[in-house]
């Protein structure tokens, strides 16, 4: 063994090292991971993008072609489609990531707790399954319905349909982990529950809950956009690619191309979490990678 | 097996009063005051009442329940804030277009799907399987109505083969019925193909692997047969269960599909009410619908010793 080689491995841990040749194995993941990074820069950086103000009207230039002026034309109120798309990016984003946070550290608690706690899992897991019978577009738009339309409502709302789901995975995870041995021992030797749990049964939660999280985040763009598209959800003053979809509905045979860029721009970011989070999924749990 | 029935009818009872108790509860438990939401930014203080009070808003929350739930018992899901009619007539009038056009999704869906899964597990790595693979994931990233509208675009306005949007009624004649169902059910199907056929795909690959699978092929039986009458036949459980799970896929696209090609249902119905912000509507839409989902998964629960004899209860 030359002695040159080795510092090279040194300087990634093992579990590292793993993880990154699994992903190589995922051409499609790293595909997934550019494309989302590439819409994160194009969130970040759209007023630099060669947009206008997204909502700036101008009824004298409604229904421009393609073209110098208008990149993807310009809807039926004078507004540029291009810089609309660009902004929707945002909005798309930032629900997909804030439905995710909040979906799964919300399931998180209440799996930890309800995985422990015999009398309150009985109640919890009906409540749940309840929740989870009520179909999640139709539970959204009865949640946005009563309330004042605003980005952070569709959030909740979106992230209320999301919690079952990641409760029956943490509590199922919860109800395995606890059985083990080295939990046993940590009980034995007079570790107090919230020390358990926070030491010994939550870290083991982590691995799949972040590949939960990428499915989550990549169902909550879809119903953002749902929810915009049938008027129960992003207030019409943002631009978001549902909004923007709904707002051209009538124009396909005229206009077909100011759905065809947000439909091409949504699909596109879904895809690339959706493809993320098998290749994440298939790292860190390769049983389940080998079954699907 | 009839004692199992009635069991599993019975524990379907505490779901279903969690999800009445949770629709109704959401009136109550939104923040901000939702009779001021409905009546919307121009009304006065008494429009505000009136709602209040037609809500019950008015009365204690669990009087409201008590009285509620007797209703419900009774047929009756409350009337529509905008129309004044009977939510259960304005839902009787629309159930028609949303049942053909759920009908039509699974025929085509599960009708493609289950054996695309089956040739995709058969030939495994093969031009199909990379289809149904593929299909899993692009399915799962491409909302409904994209899918829809590129559809419209392609077969009805660039073709010119089908209708772009509307609805005709089985009474007005088959053809004209078919000819508009089929983009919408294509479009609403998408996404619960994907799911059927990778779950078909998976557990196929599985049966396949079996012994007794082995045995009747090398007893020189048809390869079809095998694939068929073989493996499918004890890989019908998970394929079973998971077109019931998928229902509450259907039950959300069908809001967005009837909005893109205007069919007059219980989806086109969610929506107007959307717009009027007409609660007693959306409420008993999301009731109905959730336990058509309950009921649907008791069916496929039951259905179990049919495709396992195995399965006794």
């Amino acid at each position: 063994m030359s002695a040159a080689a080795l510092p090279a491995l040194k300087s990634v841990s093992p579990n590292v090292q793993r993880f990154k040749d699994a992903l190589r194995r995922h051409p499609t993941a790293i595909a997934g991971a550019i494309v989302l990074l590439l819409m994160v820069l194009v969130a970040i950086f759209a007023p630099l993008l060669g947009t206008a103000d997204p909502q700036a009207l101008s009824p004298i230039k409604r229904m421009r072609p393609m073209g110098a002026e208008y990149w993807f034309g310009s809807d039926m109120l004078g507004r540029d489609v291009y810089s609309r798309v660009i902004y929707g990016t945002r909005v798309s984003l930032t629900v997909g990531l804030a439905v995710a946070v909040l979906a799964t550290s919300i399931g998180l608690v209440i799996g930890l707790v309800t995985g422990y706690l015999r009398w309150l899992d009985a109640v919890m897991m009906r409540v749940m399954d309840g929740l989870m019978s009520i179909p999640s577009v139709l539970l959204a738009i009865a949640l946005i319905s009563l309330t004042r339309a605003s980005l952070e409502n569709v959030i909740i709302a979106i992230a209320i349909t999301e919690v079952p789901r990641v409760v029956r995975l943490v509590r199922s995870l919860v109800l395995t982990l606890r059985e083990q041995p080295y939990v046993e021992a940590a009980i034995a030797s007079g570790t107090r529950l919230p020390a358990i749990l926070a030491k010994h049964i939550l870290p083991n939660t982590l691995a799949p809950l972040l590949v939960q999280a990428t499915y989550i985040c990549a169902s909550a763009m879809i119903t953002e956009a749902i929810l915009s598209f049938v008027g129960a959800g992003t207030p019409p003053n943002i631009p978001s690619w549902g909004n923007i979809m709904a707002e051209a509905r009538s124009l396909i045979q005229v206009a077909p191309t100011i759905l065809l860029f947000p439909g091409i721009f949504l699909s596109l970011t879904v895809l690339s979490v959706n493809l993320l989070g098998d290749g994440l999924r298939d790292a860190l749990d390769p049983r389940l990678a080998r079954r699907m | 097996m009839l004692r199992y029935a009635i069991k599993r009818l019975l524990a379907t009872i505490p779901v279903m009063g969690v999800v009445a108790l949770f629709v109704f509860s959401l009136l109550y438990i939104s923040p901000g005051d939702p009779a001021a939401v409905i009546a919307g930014d121009i009304a006065t203080e008494e429009d505000i009442a009136r709602i209040r009070a037609e809500l019950g808003l008015d009365q204690p929350y669990f009087v409201r329940f008590g009285g509620w739930l007797a209703d419900l018992a009774r047929g009756d899901l409350g009337t529509s804030i905008f129309t004044k009619l009977p939510v259960s007539t304005l839902i009787g009038q629309r159930v028609e277009p949303t049942l053909a056009l759920t009908v039509c999704t699974l025929f085509v869906a599960v009708g493609l799907a289950v054996p695309l899964g089956v040739l995709a597990a058969a030939r495994a790595g093969g031009w199909i399987d990379r289809f149904v693979m593929a299909l899993a994931v692009l399915g799962f990233s491409v909302p409904v109505f994209v899918i829809a509208y590129g559809l419209i675009f392609f077969f009805a306005v660039w073709l010119d083969w089908l209708p772009v949007q509307g609805y005709r009624s089985l009474s007005e004649g088959f053809g004209p019925f078919i000819r508009h169902m089929i983009l919408p059910s294509v479009a609403l199907g998408v996404v619960y193909m994907a799911l059927i056929a990778r779950i078909t795909r998976a557990t196929m690959l599985d049966v396949l692997a079996q012994d007794y699978v082995r045995t009747a092929n090398a007893k020189g039986l048809a390869p079809g047969t095998v694939l068929v009458r073989h493996a499918l036949k004890n890989a019908a459980v998970p394929i079973v269960t998971i077109i019931g799970i998928g229902v509450a896929l259907l039950i959300g696209g069908v809001v967005v599909t009837e909005t893109v090609f205007a069919i007059p249902g219980l989806g086109r119905l969610t929506v107007d009410a959307i717009l009027r912000r007409d609660y007693p509507i959306i409420q008993g839409v999301t009731l109905l619908f959730s336990a058509v989902y309950v009921l649907v998964n008791l069916l496929v629960d039951l259905s179990y010793s049919l495709f396992d004899p195995r399965i006794r209860y």
